[in-house]
């Protein structure tokens, strides 16, 4: 055996200890499944083996599937073989919990998914007292559901209630927690974990699972005949409704509660296993876990950094303009022990921007989720100041003044007559090319767009900027400080609005043509909330305020002239501007803003804009989604983004695009490449040249190339 | 073959809780009583009937194992009178009597009695569960959403207010109230006895006279908690449409939880020669359908319409409407999308004031509407319900 190792003590107690050979953590994969039955079987066999102690070679107890292996099931398998996939995994736990010994499983670090599956499937559960030690079945959150039992054990370990909260919520629960809702047994310091194991172990007990004694009946088995379980699967499945309904994983977990509850075991670990088949098919839990794990891992390890260049330092960094952004960054690059000099026109708007970071570690202090010294610790690393000069010997500076060209040009020389020559110098422009404004640099190559999202300490992504000139070096370097932050990065060219402004504005576009033409205002709303959108455009425009989409478009009008073909919401927006509604902070736009409740759409709008009949929703839901999908696609076939992974971690974790579909890019493959541009040439036809597939698509449409 | 109504009976609606008059009383009792009562006032030789179809909404526990049955046989009918349990939720009972109707007009059958009971007091609200609620599958997907959210999603596309829903329960009130004081229930009413012969209950106790809109705005709305809970999402999914969706609806403007029964009886001319009854009205046409199953509570207008069409009839030919006031909204979206004034809709008032014993009401609002044509000397009468899963029942009536 490669991957676990067995262990009898004097004793007559086994140990078995789970360390994987090829990775750093524990991973169910097929080879992990094979030895764990053929050591379960020896285990089984051996007369000498009383009681089994299973743990970790590894810092953490297990973390799980293996999700490389998991991200394959769409393409690869077929229900019935997915369904015998889990079965297998199934059998392995059934293994150990009729093998005839008690097992306890020593959780000396986390147990996650498969990992804790595999512990509730041991007789009793110790887990290490360490914060860091969290269990639970967190499946949910990739599209999926514990699919060896978990659904089922856990239901019958922690009651109907708990069970169904932590397996729709997919929580990883801490140590204290745990031990008071019942699914582990002892919750001890890391040097008596064996002990309490063996001390539990020498009192002899039963190694019968209680759903393995004859007679054994969970109370709902009764089914809906309890009229306040049927009453709770009604509310429940109604809560279900909040996470929309392109999500296949909560209500497929909650079938697997409902109707295993009526079942014995082994035939509710077959339903369990053929709900998880048609989850691992299906394109949803593909297409999540590839963009929200391996592909967000992989650009977090570095995916998109030149190789041979060595990693960079960052002990003091340069902040120029402490408006919300640069307080944003200021406070986050504080946070990773960054000594920032924050720079604004005067000391007084200097240390405003500061005081961002007072106000955000305040609320943290609060909530108790910081200590009042390291708070102080991480104020004392921003200085603010009017003063130029301080930026003297910064590793990277990061500009973030006011969005015109001439002022940023003038903000680069002044720095750079300071910093050292090696300096990176990045610009967090969201709006203006980056290769303009590297021609104020005297150092081109080791200028780069640093474009944070706000609000900074919340957003993951960045999207880095490459100039003409700028260096791979260069690149590196920004990369390196992503990393140190622990953001995503993506990468991309230049281009108006690079790629995530690029794209997000189609959305918004998109929700002013619909009213154009009639569609109601909330049916607007609801429809991109439908496909997942987080908010709907009319909502994001007026918290954006109409101006810088309408700069954006006099800017890209002035430069390109008549070949610029002018977004279809301009004429929506130019409308509402009239009225005097621009948006939110103009007092109202497409929403009325009242003092008191929530904010509500604007009674003048059907006036401006006169409600048609003539709409058909799932066309609405198409649009918003192949808007941003095509022109995604131009932004690949214009080398914007370099790769298909960039594009959808852009999209997914820059403006929210639904996570369901993996990103725009994903979401064009999940629907055939083919059929997207017939699809775009009916929709261009109906709405304009914006849906117009290039001779580009149209080529990947008929050789059948997909994104991936 | 003509199928004609030759009398009904109803219990007095006692309130659906533990301090009401009749929950000391059984489901198949409060049957079987007017079983009795029907059969006594006409001198009737019951061997004369073929059937007695008793719908619930709620037929589980004491209401289940086909009540009808235990009742026919509770009440010293003769055996050969055969027993049938019907569900269609709320319109249980009106389809009740339709089937009578419909197979007496087939000719397979001579006379029975339909009608309904529901005990909300014993038999609670939910005790009858099923998938369209609860098995998740089957709840998500269709997009289920609790009747009240339903209600409120009427009143949201309709654009009916808090005050237009607050006025239409005081005026039901207000017409429940005169028309007991006026005597008009008093040939169908049988009041109700307890084991050692008491009387019990002789009024529908639900009523609470003297409803002002001012005092109904002092109620908090209901069906917020489930709103926000989810079915908001689900409202929003199938009526994309909704802002927000507006909770105008409470207890003093829903139907009232009680306690009771009512029964019709029909059969041919035939049977009424045989029995020595006078026909009181024609069975003139009946139907069923499903309309959209979250907002739930909208077939009324189409099944209306459906039962004009098979009776060869137009709006303008009913003289009173009767529809359950499951909710305001419900009645108020029927008066506006079938452009019926006020005054032709549950003139005597509705359940929103006398209450709604689910399966029970077809039955007794067919009663009502007979004998308030009868009083008033009008001719056709339309009785409709709303029932769960976007269900509807109508049935008309002609005097003759």
């Amino acid at each position: 055996m490669r991957h676990m190792k067995i262990e009898t003590a004097a004793d007559g107690f086994a140990t078995l200890t789970l360390d994987n050979a090829d990775e750093s953590m524990n991973l169910v994969s097929d080879a992990f499944i094979a030895e764990m039955m053929e050591a379960t079987a020896q285990i089984a066999a051996d007369d000498g083996i009383k009681g089994v102690i299973l743990t970790s070679g590894k810092p953490t107890f297990m973390a799980g599937a293996d999700l490389k292996l998991l991200v394959q099931g769409y393409d690869t398998m077929t229900l019935k073989s997915a369904f015998a996939f889990s079965q297998k995994a199934s059998a392995m736990h059934r293994a150990i919990e009729t093998s005839g010994k008690a097992w306890v499983a020593v959780m000396n670090g986390l147990a996650l998914g498969g990992g804790f599956e595999l512990a509730l499937a041991c007789h009793y559960r110790v887990l290490v007292d360490d914060p860091k030690a969290v269990v639970g079945l967190p499946e949910v959150n990739v599209g999926l559901l514990p699919g060896s039992g978990g659904t089922q054990r856990l239901i019958r370990i922690a009651g109907m209630k708990i069970g169904t909260e932590l397996l729709l919520s997919g929580r990883a629960v801490k140590g204290a927690e745990a031990l008071a809702l019942g699914i582990v047994d002892a919750v001890v310091p890391v040097a008596e974990m064996d002990a309490a194991a063996r001390a539990w172990l020498a009192t002899g007990p039963d190694p019968v699972k209680p759903w393995d004694v004859k007679g054994y009946a969970l109370p709902e088995q009764r089914g809906l005949i309890i009229p306040e379980y049927s009453a709770g699967m009604m509310i429940t499945s109604g809560s279900v409704a909040k996470s929309g309904y392109n999500l296949p994983a909560p209500i497929a977990i909650l079938s697997c509660i409902y109707e295993g509850a009526i079942l014995p075991f082994d035939k509710a670990l077959a339903v369990e296993s053929k709900y998880f088949a048609k989850l691992l098919t299906s394109p949803v839990s593909r297409n999540i876990i590839r963009t929200t794990f391996l592909s967000k891992g992989a650009a977090e390890r570095g995916a998109g950094r030149p190789a041979g260049i060595p990693k960079a330092e960052f002990k003091k960094i340069g902040v120029l303009g402490a408006g919300m952004m640069g307080a944003g960054i200021a406070l986050v690059s504080a946070q990773v022990g960054v000594d920032v000099v924050l720079i604004d026109r005067d000391v007084e708007s200097a240390t405003k921007g500061k005081a961002y970071s007072e106000t955000v570690l305040g609320k943290q202090i609060a909530r108790g989720s910081m200590a009042q010294d390291k708070a102080d610790a991480i104020l004392t690393r921003i200085t603010p100041t009017d003063d130029f000069a301080l930026l003297e010997g910064c590793d990277l500076i990061i500009e973030a003044v006011f969005e015109d060209i001439n002022i940023k040009a003038e903000t680069t020389r002044k720095a750079e007559a300071i910093i050292p020559a090696t300096t990176v110098y990045a610009s967090n422009t969201s709006t203006l090319p980056i290769s303009t404004l590297a021609e104020a640099s005297a150092r081109p190559d080791q200028f780069i767009g640093l474009h944070f999202f706000s609000p900074v300490d919340r957003m993951g992504l960045v999207e880095i900027i490459k100039g003409a000139k700028t260096s791979p070096a260069t690149l590196a370097v920004a990369l390196d400080f992503v990393a140190k932050l622990r953001k995503t990065p993506i990468v991309v060219n230049d281009s108006r609005g690079f790629y995530t402004s690029r794209v997000f504005q189609t959305l918004i576009h998109e929700g002013g043509a619909m009213l154009e033409e009639g569609v109601p205002p909330a049916v607007i709303e609801n429809a991109a909330k439908a496909v997942g959108m987080p908010v709907g455009p009319l909502a994001l425009l007026d918290e954006l305020t109409f101006d810088l989409p309408l700069k954006i478009v006099e800017q890209a009008i002035e430069q390109e002239g008549s070949k610029y073909i002018v977004p279809a919401g301009v004429s929506a927006m130019k409308k509402m501007k009239a009225q005097g509604r621009s948006g939110r902070k103009t007092g109202g736009g497409f929403y009325d803003y009242p003092a008191e409740g929530g904010k509500k759409l604007w009674s003048g709008l059907s006036d401006i804009f006169p409600v048609s009949a003539d709409y058909d929703v799932a066309e609405l839901k198409q649009r918003f989604l192949y808007a941003q999908a095509i022109e995604t696609a131009r932004c690949r076939e214009e080398n914007v983004i370099e790769t298909s992974e960039d594009g959808d971690l852009g999209a997914v974790y820059g403006w929210g695009f639904p996570a369901w579909t993996g990103g725009t890019l994903s979401y064009i493959d999940t629907i055939g490449v083919a059929k997207f541009v017939t699809e775009c040439d009916r929709l261009a036809q109906k709405f304009g040249p914006r849906f117009a597939p290039s001779a580009w698509l149209r080529e990947r449409a008929a050789t059948g190339t997909g994104f991936y | 073959m003509d199928a004609y109504i030759f009398d009904h009976v109803r219990t007095p609606r006692g309130k659906g809780r533990p301090d009401g008059a009749l929950h000391e009383v059984t489901s198949v009792q409060l049957v079987t009583q007017l079983l009795e009562a029907v059969r006594d006032r006409n001198s009737l030789d019951t061997a004369l009937l073929d059937d007695v179809i008793i719908g619930t909404a709620q037929p589980v526990g004491e209401q289940g194992g086909v009540l009808a049955r235990a009742a026919v046989l509770n009440a010293g009918y003769a055996e050969s009178v055969a027993g049938q349990q019907v569900h269609r939720f709320c319109a249980s009972g009106l389809d009740a009597v339709n089937l009578i109707a419909a197979q007496v007009h087939a000719g397979v059958m001579q006379a029975g009695i339909g009608g309904g009971v529901e005990s909300m007091s014993r038999t609670v609200m939910g005790y009858d569960s099923g998938a369209w609620t609860s098995d998740p599958d089957v709840a998500f997907h269709n997009h289920y959403a609790p009747q009240g959210i339903g209600a409120d999603m009427i009143a949201t596309l309709d654009g009916f207010t808090r005050e237009d829903v607050d006025g239409f329960a005081a005026e039901s009130q207000r017409r429940a109230a005169q028309s007991w004081a006026e005597g008009r229930f008093k040939g169908a009413i049988v009041p109700v006895k307890d084991v050692i012969g008491e009387v019990l209950l002789d009024h529908d106790e639900h009523m609470r006279p003297g409803t002002t809109v001012e005092s109904l705005g002092k109620l908090k709305a209901a069906f917020e908690g489930l709103g926000k809970g989810g079915f908001e999402n689900v409202a929003k999914a199938r009526y994309p449409e909704i802002e927000e969706l507006s909770y105008v609806h409470h207890g003093g403007n829903s139907s009232g939880i009680v306690d009771g029964s009512g029964v019709v009886m029909i059969g041919s001319k035939e049977f009424g020669e045989r029995a020595g009854m006078k026909p009181r009205a024609r069975v003139v046409s009946y139907a069923s359908m499903g309309s959209e199953p979250t907002i739930m509570l909208t077939a009324p207008a189409d099944v209306t319409k459906k039962a004009l069409k098979n009776a060869g009839m137009e709006v303008g030919d009913i003289d009173l409407f009767e529809l359950n006031e499951a909710f305001a909204s419900v009645v108020l979206r029927y008066m506006k999308h079938l452009n019926i004034p006020h005054d032709k809709v549950n003139v005597c008032g509705g359940a929103i004031a006398m209450g709604h014993p689910l399966g029970a009401t077809g039955a007794m609002i067919t009663g009502i509407v007979l004998d308030e044509l009868e009083r008033t000397g009008k001719s056709t009468g339309l009785i409709t319900l709303c029932a769960a899963n976007g269900l509807g029942t109508a049935t008309i009536i002609e005097r003759v």
